[in-house]
């Protein structure tokens, strides 16, 4: 197998005039090895003696779980006890067995041990599945080397530093590494960082000279070395060290350097040997704990805890006054309690004594206002919410089989709350995927394939085209309806129209040929000989063919060639190429080689370019350029770049094709595609080998300012170009990404993209999501200087400053209410905005536009974007990301939500949610954020209603006892009501309830807004529920205890004692609270029916079970409800009158409410109740069209901008009566 | 050559496992989709006024019945503590209920309103006694009333667990502190008799005071409480000590002590010999002496009947509110005009 290989043992660094040649000995002098900081000695191929000290180094294994077997209970019992309820309840607890705890023990520690218990399983269950992804990454296996060079596999967990690995193509390395040798003959290697920095771009590493020899598993046999270098960090560009080989010491720099977690690329195998291991690898120095991420409705919460600890501790505070009072002054003349031996807790000699126990005891009575079990019902509801949103089908991603997953399960709510999207762009928006879709030759287009941004423009006015229709008619014209006036808005879109027809058909073909979209018969199969401008034409695919850095790889069993080319484009551009019918084939040291197949005869020629100079693409230079002797010995210099720069190189004769080419750029650009610029230069003999002279020279040069002359030099030879074309190329979005960005700005999202990318890219990308559009102002805010001193800085300072306060300007003094501005920020510029001088400036004028782009962002800079919306504006930010430079954004986000897509899982990892594709967020937050945020916001009010009017009635009645802590409730009856009585259905409150089904969130996104808006969480709500609790144990305890006061409660002529009133008491408490919480439901399955009417059927279960036990057990509830509750009437009908007197106003607010103040779910209901959608669709579907938040992204502002601008042109038309040309965009 | 063979088979680093297609049918897929058929109750105008009207037409019926049951009932409540202590004592009553040498007997004199049926109930009432003390709550223990001295744990029954080094039986203050007024009463000349038993409930009789337990060192000690038990009888025939030891919910309590079996008629003077022993004086509390009858619903209670007849016509009146309010500014439901959105574009 590895025979049958082809090895491309290519010189490669010979291409690359900027990349590879950088001198390494230019290095800041001898290295401070062997100082602090500089201690680890590796010794290669020696891993025996790093077994033991002192020269052990941490394994390479990985753990990213809280907590090990060992010290889970300690740890999660910790975690548990600094939630101040649960420490209040511990203390509560642990005075149980003291005679001051108005309960028995066991009432008090059976519930905590509950909720605890169940709080730290479903710690445990989260930690072993970090476990087992763990597990699975230390389980990978690598090539190492065993001894006497042979090479076997081992797991990654058992890699050792100064181990000698050998890594193949596409596998990640173990740790990091140091560069040996590589299948490379010059020993170079292709990386993908993806996973550290998000970059796709593949980079180039190195190893050194010394080690070259080193390139067969047998040469390992008595290899042996030694490293000293940089004891572990987290900086992933630095490294200092040395490697001492036979005697020699070279110094070693971070391209020789590979790290763990990046993916070797383009290259067979490379050998390399351990340096760090584990967690000293610099990409786990890296990884910050994910911090804990609490939700803002949680935040709250925890306020209102604390109002009701001080309710608690007041209400304490009075009956202990009380106490004092009863104590002091009446209890020594209560003969019956014996006053002549009594315990000192009620001695009224020791008042104070007897005082702060009582106080103590009243803090334990009255804990039934704190919802002990508040915490691990909103746990358990948020378990069973994640549980919904990962088994949703439609958040199920069919092809890869991924479905949607809530990795922690604290922030469900906060997704429907979420104000602003900060989303990366690649793999996130786009597949990363570049596809060749149009192109202009000679002032001429080609490709009839519309790209999705004008599919889905021209559908979404296909179809609003109806719609609008009477809304133009209503349009004041003068003197026709309509009609003649729509020939013209018909003439508009005929071109949009036209483009849906046609790729409708194309759909099948178009995913024929990955990177190529390509449809226009005037230029496949060789018809483009037919054309005007052959030539031109010709040059067009050669510059195709021969402009570029891959490298081709046959593909055995098809026989044709795959390209690994440094970035998408280029790969796209071959395979254009090579459909074209000029395939590149093959490419040597000096030398590339394409077959052509010029006549239409299919006959293939095989054509030699001699390759002399590559001159490379940087993003400074945004163009690369070769230069090629043909086979007729012409010497060529072709070019491709960004059109602007282009564009300036031309020659006076090169210009032809500019106006021509330069409108087909707008139109391409509109349409949301990548845009380069093709362009060649004839070159005499003489002229080339005077500046290949000058270029060698440059190339040979060593010191800093070898990059500056060799751009210099570049510079001189990119002039005077001839303009042939123009290529578009469709950055690919993920599947239905406009569409969600669209229904996200409706539901009044704002969405920032942080991309990596190039501006140009970015805003081709922004068009192309409609988060850009034609018509919209751009502000673009950018910085020209490259220096850094300080006087400088602050010049730049000023200068983005002033450009930051004119854009504010300009906002400010916009009139138009539907202009839009979008906001462009490149990378470097936003170092300095991010000063804290700047920020809120910054972000100040980023709110106020429609969109925000920021390109060439460093993952820092994401975070700290991340950071200052957070922060700056308070509300709810959500990240999106797929790679691992998102993590830090993720992190730092309110929510993070990962794209488990294709590359690494480490955004994933860090993220809150995963989601396997974009268009998912769309219904994460508007199905499931809406419903999750109403289900806890409506559950923690219930909670704090349920235990108010509970808890208050113990205060009551205890007020009836002369203070003395007496409760007239079973201990049981206290036990079973949070934990049994009422906790189920509060549950399926949380987990079931639904305000309006999932298609009618979806249809109307503006539903949404209830939650960025919190009207359901709002201190109002809470106060009124509070109100409702403090009502409802007023009516409880007044009507029970007045109704059983002295007077007889049956026919017997017996009168109620304690236990009676108690239980009556509760007995009206569980249906008064479960009654509640169906009035509060809007949505009933039979699980909510099971568990309300359910809860209620076991209060009487358990009291006719209870009253059955001995009464040793049973005390006064023995036989209770049999002998003497049941058969009484007046048990029931006092039941009937406190049940329905407790919710009679909630009932009367929430019709009233709803008569006079409906809110938005209210009509929906009320509209699908009435069955009005069906009878009335074109109703139906007016209202969701409007529903939707005022909003100048997407699609629909997009058409809108567009309709607008076709209705002021009508109206112009008519009002001045001038004749216009037909209108066009 | 076998190296490259191995590592390409068992280095998988992107791959994850692909869970299985999740169903898509059946009521576990309607679950898992949160799309279960349910019923959805909208508050629709008629369903508001409709509700509160059922609300009025259950309730003041109720109410009506519970009213008319408390007026069946005829009740005569005398307070005697302060009339039965004589003259002399009057100021210094504790020291006439404390010494045991005065007489406590006392008659008073009762007037029948209107005809009482048979069985006509005997209470005591006190008042500011607080029978719901956690002190007095707590000190009593179950287990010994029901197996007497074969129990020894009578700590929860402090400060009366024991007395001479021996246990009480039953032990505690609620025990202790026995009511011990005695009541008798005749009808002109004829005494009238008053049935003592089947006054505690049926199920404390037979299952929580012992049938083999007597009491035992009962009111010994140096300070006697309230009644004395005759050792003699079972706890389970006490029933004075059984109604006692159902302890009162609030301050203010009636307990029954007996029944009188005979029909009385309107303007009957009943004559009530009552020992006056039981010590109210010191802590200020009332004692009274209650003759009740008894309808279905209990005693005398017209509460819960105003109660149910206010919640019932407030139903009613908030039913008419809400007619009134329909029809003059009737909003139709499902009307989206006053959706978000549509208030919106009226007011920009």
């Amino acid at each position: 197998m590895a025979h049958g290989r082809i090895r491309a043992r290519l010189r490669r660094s010979h291409f690359y005039t900027f990349g590879c040649l950088r001198p390494t000995t230019t290095d800041e002098g001898p290295h401070p090895l062997q100082g602090p900081g500089f201690s680890r000695t590796v010794h290669c191929n020696q891993p025996e003696i790093h077994e033991r000290r002192p020269l052990y180094y941490c394994k390479n294994d990985i753990s990213t779980t809280k907590y090990n077997v060992l010290t889970f209970f300690p740890k999660a019992l910790f975690e548990q006890f600094r939630r101040v309820a649960n420490i209040y309840f511990l203390l509560a607890a642990c005075l149980s067995a003291s005679p001051i705890s108005p309960f028995s023990p066991l009432s008090m520690i059976a519930p905590l041990a509950f909720v605890v218990g169940l709080s730290m399983a479903k710690e445990a269950l989260e930690d072993s599945r970090r476990f087992v992804q763990d597990v699975k990454v230390n389980h990978r296996k690598v090539h190492h080397h065993k001894g006497d060079g042979v090479f076997g596999p081992r797991m990654w967990q058992n890699i050792m530093v100064g181990d000698v690995v050998k890594v193949e193509k596409d596998k990640f390395f173990p740790a990091d590494l140091l560069l040996l040798s590589s299948s490379y003959e010059d020993g170079i290697c292709y990386v993908e960082t993806m996973n550290l920095d998000g970059e796709t771009n593949l980079k180039v590493k190195r190893s050194l000279e010394s080690t070259l020899f080193l390139d067969s598993d047998e040469a390992f046999k008595d290899f042996a070395g030694t490293i000293r270098c940089e004891d572990p960090n987290p900086n992933l560009y630095t490294f200092v060290g040395n490697f001492e080989h036979e005697r020699q010491v070279y110094p070693l720099d971070p391209s020789q350097i590979l790290l763990r977690d990046s993916k070797l690329r383009n290259t067979e195998y490379i050998y390399g040997v351990v340096i760090f291991t584990g967690h000293d690898s610099k990409v786990m120095q890296n990884s910050t704990r994910s911090p804990s991420k609490r939700s803002t409705i949680e935040e709250k919460m925890d306020y209102i805890i604390y109002t009701l600890f001080t309710v608690l501790i007041f209400i304490s505070i009075i009956s202990s006054i009380g106490f004092i009072v009863k104590t002091k002054y009446q209890t020594p003349t209560w003969w019956y309690l014996r006053p002549d031996s009594i315990e000192s807790q009620y001695d009224p000699q020791k008042i104070g004594v007897a005082g702060l126990s009582h106080l103590v005891t009243a803090l334990i009575l009255y804990g039934y206002l704190i919802p002990i079990s508040l915490y691990v019902s909103i746990e358990v509801v948020k378990v069973l919410q994640a549980t919904f949103i990962n088994q949703d089908i439609h958040m199920y991603d069919e092809e890869t089989g991924t479905p949607a997953d809530a990795r922690t399960s604290n922030l469900n709510e906060e997704l429907g709350q979420v104000d602003t999207i900060l989303s990366d762009k690649t793999g996130t928006l786009t597949c990363n995927q570049m596809d060749f879709l149009k192109c202009s030759i000679a002032g001429t287009p080609y490709g009839v394939c519309s790209s999705e941004v004008e599919v889905a423009a021209a559908k979404q006015i296909a179809s609003d085209l109806e719609d609008d229709d009477s809304d133009l008619s209503n349009f004041p014209l003068p003197n026709k309806k309509g009609h003649v006036s729509w020939e013209n808005v018909g003439v508009a879109e005929e071109y949009e129209l036209e483009t849906v027809v046609t790729s409708k058909g194309d759909e099948d073909e178009k995913h024929a040929i990955k990177g190529f979209g390509f449809e226009d018969d005037r230029l496949m199969n060789g018809n483009w000989l037919q054309e005007p401008n052959t030539d031109d034409i010709l040059l067009f695919f050669r510059i195709l063919a021969v402009c570029h850095t891959a490298i081709p790889e046959l593909n055995e069993e098809t026989g044709s060639f795959t390209y690994e080319a440094e970035s998408p484009d280029e790969g796209a551009f071959l395979v254009a190429a090579r459909e074209f019918g000029f395939e590149f084939c093959r490419r040597t040291q000096s030398s590339i080689f394409t077959r052509e197949r010029i006549s239409t005869s299919g006959k293939v020629v095989e054509r030699e370019y001699k390759l002399l100079n590559l001159l490379d693409f940087t993003s400074k230079r945004k163009r690369m350029s070769v230069i090629v002797r043909d086979e007729e010995g012409q010497l060529f210099l072709l070019c491709k770049g960004a059109d602007s720069i282009i564009f300036d190189r031309l020659s006076k004769n090169g210009k032809i094709y500019l106006e021509a080419t330069t409108m087909h750029l707008n139109d391409y650009g509109e349409a949301g595609l990548r845009t380069l610029a093709l362009a060649y230069r004839r070159l005499e003999e003489k002229e080339y080998s005077d500046w290949n002279d000058e270029f060698q020279k440059a190339k040979a040069a060593v010191g800093a300012d070898r990059d500056a002359m060799l751009e210099r030099v570049s510079e001189m030879m990119e002039k005077e170009l001839i303009l042939v074309g123009a290529t578009a190329i469709e950055d690919k979005l993920q599947k239905g990404v406009p569409d969600c960005i669209d229904k996200l700005a409706q539901a009044g999202l704002k969405i920032w993209v942080l991309t990596g990318d190039k501006m140009e890219t970015a805003i081709n990308i922004g068009f192309s999501c409609s988060l850009l559009r034609q018509g919209m102002k751009q502000i673009c805010i950018t910085t020209n200087s490259d220096t850094e001193s300080n006087d400088v800085k602050q010049a730049i300072k000023d200068n983005i400053l002033n450009q930051i306060t004119n854009a504010t300007q300009m906002i400010k003094l916009e009139k138009d209410p539907h202009a839009a501005f979008a906001l462009i920020i490149d990378g470097k510029t936003l170092t300095y905005t991010l000063e804290d001088d700047l920020k809120h400036k910054f972000l100040g004028l980023a709110v106020d536009c429609a969109s925000v782009i920021c390109c060439r962002v460093s993952p820092k800079q994401k975070a700290l974007v991340t950071r200052l919306v957070k922060e700056g504006t308070g509300k709810t930010t959500l990240a999106i990301g797929d790679g691992a430079n998102d993590v830090g954004m993720i992190q730092e986000a309110d929510i993070g939500v990962g794209i488990s897509g294709v590359e690494g899982m480490q955004a994933v990892m860090a993220s809150d949610f995963s989601i396997a594709q974009f268009r998912f967020l769309e219904r994460l937050l508007v199905v499931h954020g809406h419903w999750c945020y109403k289900r806890i916001a409506q559950m923690i009010c219930y909670f704090f209603y349920k235990n108010i009017a509970f808890g208050l009635t113990i205060f009551y009645f205890e007020a009836f006892t002369g203070f003395s802590g007496q409760s007239v409730y079973d201990d049981w009856y206290m036990i079973l009501f949070n934990v049994c009585l009422t906790s189920l259905p509060v549950i399926s409150l949380g987990v079931f309830e639904q305000d309006v089904p999932s298609d009618v969130c979806l249809q109307f996104p503006a539903l949404y807004q209830q939650g960025p808006k919190n009207l359901f969480f709002d201190w109002y709500r809470i106060l009124g529920w509070m109100a409702n609790g403090l009502y409802s144990s007023i009516v409880i305890f007044l009507l029970t205890v007045t109704i059983l006061y002295d007077h007889p409660f049956r026919e017997d002529g017996q009168t109620a004692d304690m236990a009676a009133v108690g239980t009556t008491m509760f007995t009206c408490i569980i249906w008064a609270v479960n009654v509640q919480i169906a009035l509060t439901m809007s949505h009933f399955t039979w699980i909510q029916h099971l568990f309300i009417w359910g809860s209620i059927m076991t209060w009487y279960v358990f009291l006719t079970i209870y009253g059955m036990l001995s009464p040793e057990y049973s005390k006064n509830a023995y036989h209770l409800l049999v002998e003497a509750l049941g058969p009484a009437p007046i048990y029931w009908s006092t039941t009937l009158l406190v049940t329905v007197t407790c919710n009679l106003p909630y009932l009367i607010h929430i019709s009233l409410q709803r008569c006079f103040n409906p809110m938005d779910h209210h009509i929906i209901q009320e509209i699908k109740h009435y069955k009005k959608d069906i009878e009335d669709q074109h109703m139906w579907i007016r209202e969701s069209s409007k529903a939707r938040q005022e909003t100048k992204i997407g699609f629909t502002a997009r058409v809108e901008a567009k309709i607008r601008q076709l209705k002021g042109k009508l109206q112009r038309k008519h009002s001045f009566l001038t004749i216009m040309s037909p209108v066009h965009k | 050559m076998d190296l490259d063979g191995g590592s390409s088979s068992t280095i998988s680093t992107g791959a994850r496992a692909i869970p299985g297609r999740p169903v898509r049918h059946g009521a576990l897929y309607q679950f898992t989709q949160q799309n279960l058929p349910a019923c959805k109750p909208v508050l629709t105008p008629a369903a508001v006024i409709s509700t509160f009207l059922l609300m009025g037409f259950i309730f003041i019926p109720v109410g009506l019945v519970t009213l008319r049951a408390s007026y069946s009932v005829v009740e005569i409540v005398d307070r005697y503590d302060i009339e039965c202590v004589p003259e002399e004592y009057r100021s210094n009553k504790v020291a006439y209920v404390k010494d045991d040498s005065v007489s406590k007997n006392c008659s008073r004199f009762l007037k029948v309103p209107k005809s009482m049926r048979a069985p006509i109930f005997i209470y005591y009432q006190l008042d500011n006694y607080y029978q719901n003390h956690r002190r007095y709550v707590k000190s009593r223990t179950d287990r010994q009333l029901l197996h007497g001295l074969g129990y020894n744990d009578t700590s929860s029954c402090r400060p009366l667990e024991s007395s001479d080094d021996l246990p009480i039986v039953p032990c505690g203050l609620i025990a202790w502190s026995l009511f011990n007024d005695t009541y008798k009463f005749s009808r002109g000349p004829s005494e009238l008799k008053v049935n003592r038993k089947d006054i505690a409930w049926k199920s404390d009789r037979n299952h929580k005071f012992g049938k083999h337990v007597y009491p035992f060192n009962f009111q010994n000690g140096t300070l006697t409480g309230g009644a004395k038990l005759d050792p003699t009888i079972p706890l389970s025939d006490q029933e004075d000590l059984i109604v006692w030891m159902r302890t009162a919910a609030l301050p203010t309590f009636r307990k029954l002590y007996g029944r009188i079996e005979e029909d009385l008629e309107a303007d009957d003077v009943i004559v009530v010999n009552l020992k006056n022993n039981y010590n109210t004086y010191s802590f200020g509390g009332k004692k009274k002496i209650v003759l009740s009858t008894s309808s279905w619903l209990g005693g005398k209670n017209d509460f819960l009947g105003i109660a149910n007849l206010f919640v019932g016509s407030f139903s009613i009146l908030i039913s008419i509110i809400f007619l009134v309010l329909h029809l003059k500014s009737p909003r139709p439901y499902g009307d989206t005009a006053y959706a978000s959105w549509n208030k919106k574009s009226i007011s920009s």
